[in-house]
């Protein structure tokens, strides 16, 4: 790539470089927010005004992986001194452990279901986008417009439909009925994006792959692939996000073994005293996967986000 | 290494008619080079035969075997392309392993080294193999492209324009090379050239092509002492050939509207009047731009001419060539 950009002079430089920390700022505050919470005791995360500098504490971190009990004098006798650090926070509270929570459960399913559906997303994303893009495939343009047209509509407009259908193929509150809808709706983005990447990629290479000995699929899997891997890791990256945040869907088809973090974290807030530590805790580990999945890939990205606009 | 036959091909991209019923033999072991201008249809034809194209009328054989529904790869045929089709995420050395570890050879590894090796040798790029394909200047991207089809023994080698953006001293060895390779193997090539010189000095036949269609197929020196028509003779030839009124010197022959004169058809010290334009002394030859009644003529005379723009020199035809209107040889 190649930009022929003049060097800023150094007033506007300033003031670029001014407006970016001032976005920035704005955007990560929330996040450092959620993140602080996370660390704070339940009195100082509604403390007010906000506590800026307080005592750290895991108790939100205990708490978001335990189901407690109020102690009573019986129980403590038969629990016996705590053993370990947890304990001791939870015993601090007076209260008891009485087991893990469903978090790390939770967790689980969204871990499954978003890198799932992402996975299978570009398994069928890639070979459609590829047959678009290099083969005459009849009504091209009709079903390439048909396609962005299933992403006109807010998915959760299908809602009840969708819940039938899952409701009669008994696909409901499973991972594989999860993982199919995230990667219906993610699908009709991925094969667009895609079709993009490959379409900049000179049909010439693989000719010549097919002259060196190879078949059609083997020119795609060994040339095409390598070189579409730019494209391949930013639309991995859209699909996981949507797939990885979604609610709506998740609350309307999942409750008990399939449920998403995103439907159980606003549940941990439990009855009575509100346990926002607990709750960001939550968030916070729940950010962590797409922030490590976004990193790894964020050389990709820059590219793809910018792709089309600058030319090679 | 085989006969290829192309039997009638016919071939249309959308509306233009791109090849119309090409028939030509290349025989075992020959080096058939395809001459036309950009469109006429050389690298469509190599298409056909590579099997990255399919024509709608016509067949190719390649050792007497039908070619009808066989991929690229059954076909076993190496291909040079003109954009050098370097594969960018793999290095030299992997480029030149590439048809050697295809499932097609699944050559061993030592033998792969050592391929890979001889040829990286001979196109003198053994210093570049680990470099990334894309970390090279545009002439070594043709020699490891040249270099992908000669790791491998196919039935044909397919070269577009493999020469063509090679300096003039690498162009010289590498056409030197080429034709070695080619006499010692017994390797069947159909060679696509704009360059007249590796045409002449490379070729075993030559086929002119003009528009899709095969006008003239035989050797180089048949093309250049006896072509067809207007266009044949112009493929062939430096400086080209002079396509003059039939009657400029004199009596023409029945129906002819041009004459051709190569510059050894021009005898200088007899005959017309023509002023001397213009003296271009290149070293080894001197080329010579008369004016004949308005008419330019471009020839060649001794190297250390003592004519001068202005000077009057007399030139007479000699075997001349006659051609009809519409281009076709008569005489």
């Amino acid at each position: 790539m190649s930009l022929s950009v003049t060097d800023p002079n150094p007033r506007t430089k300033w003031i670029a470089g001014a407006l970016v920390i001032g976005y920035a700022i704005v955007t990560i505050m929330p996040l450092l927010w959620i993140i602080a919470t996370g660390f704070k005791s339940p009195a100082d995360s509604i403390a007010y005004p906000p506590k800026v500098v307080f005592e750290p504490s895991l108790e939100g971190y205990v708490n978001l992986f335990t189901e407690r009990t109020r102690a009573t004098e019986g129980m403590l006798e038969d629990a016996g001194p705590p053993t370990t650090w947890y304990e001791r926070i939870v015993r601090d509270q007076g209260m008891v452990i009485t087991g893990p929570s469903r978090y790390g459960e939770r967790f689980l399913n969204s871990v499954i279901i978003g890198f799932g559906s992402t996975a299978l997303c570009m398994l069928l994303g890639t070979m459609a986008a590829y047959a678009f893009s290099r083969f005459r495939v009849p009504l091209k343009d009709d079903l390439l417009f048909f396609i962005l047209s299933t992403r006109m509509m807010p998915p959760i407009a299908v809602a009840i439909p969708i819940f039938l259908m899952f409701r009669g193929l008994g696909l409901n509150d499973t991972h594989l009925g999860m993982i199919l809808l995230y990667t219906a709706v993610n699908l009709s983005l991925s094969v667009w994006l895609l079709k993009g990447f490959i379409d900049e990629i000179p049909v010439e290479y693989e000719e010549a792959a097919l002259i060196d000995g190879y078949t059609r699929f083997q020119a795609f899997y060994k040339v095409v692939l390598p070189q579409a891997a730019t494209g391949i890791a930013s639309t991995a990256i859209f699909c996981l996000i949507f797939a990885w945040n979604e609610y709506a869907f998740a609350v309307l088809l999942t409750s008990g073994t399939a449920q998403t973090a995103p439907p159980f974290i606003p549940t941990i807030i439990g009855v009575g005293g509100k346990d926002w530590p607990a709750v960001a805790a939550g968030a916070t580990i729940f950010l962590v996967p797409v922030m490590v999945f976004t990193i790894l890939l964020r050389k990709h990205l820059l590219r793809g986000i910018t792709f089309g606009a600058v030319r090679k | 290494m085989a006969e290829v036959v192309l039997d009638g091909i016919t071939k249309r991209y959308g509306d233009t008619l791109a090849l119309k019923d090409v028939s030509m033999t290349v025989p075992d072991g020959a080096f058939v080079v395809l001459l036309g201008p950009t469109g006429a249809g050389k690298t469509t034809t190599l298409r056909m035969v590579s099997g990255l194209d399919v024509p709608e009328g016509g067949d190719v054989r390649i050792g007497g075997q039908s070619m009808r529904g066989l991929s690229p790869a059954q076909r076993n045929v190496a291909m040079v392309f003109q954009q050098y089709s370097l594969y960018p995420h793999l290095t030299v050395r992997e480029n030149l392993a590439f048809p050697l570890k295809s499932p097609l050879l699944r050559t061993p590894q030592a033998q792969i080294d050592m391929k890979v090796a001889e040829v990286a040798e001979v196109l003198q790029i053994a210093h570049k193999l680990d470099n990334k394909a894309t970390a090279l200047s545009g002439g070594e991207m043709q020699r490891v492209s040249i270099g992908r089809a000669l790791v491998r023994r196919p039935s044909v080698y397919l070269m577009d324009e493999p020469l063509s953006s090679l300096d003039a001293k690498l162009r010289a060895d590498l056409r030197i090379e080429l034709k070695r390779i080619q006499a010692t193997s017994g390797a069947t090539l159909l060679y696509v050239t704009h360059d007249q010189i590796e045409a002449m000095t490379m070729a075993t036949h030559v086929g002119v092509l003009d528009r899709g269609r095969l006008v003239q197929f035989g050797t180089p020196r048949e093309i250049y002492e006896d072509p067809v028509s207007v266009y044949a003779a112009s493929r062939l030839g430096l400086p080209r050939i002079n396509i003059l009124p039939a009657d400029l010197f004199g009596r023409a022959p029945d129906g002819a509207a041009q004459i051709g004169l190569r510059p050894e058809q021009i005898r200088q010290g007899e005959g017309t009047d023509a002023s001397v334009r213009r003296v271009e002394r290149l070293g080894d030859q001197t080329r010579l731009h008369l004016t004949i009644r308005d008419h330019d003529i471009v020839t060649v005379t001794d190297a250390h001419t003592t004519l001068e723009s202005g000077d009057i020199v007399k030139i007479r035809p000699e075997r001349a060539f006659y051609f009809d209107a519409a281009g076709a040889r008569i005489a």
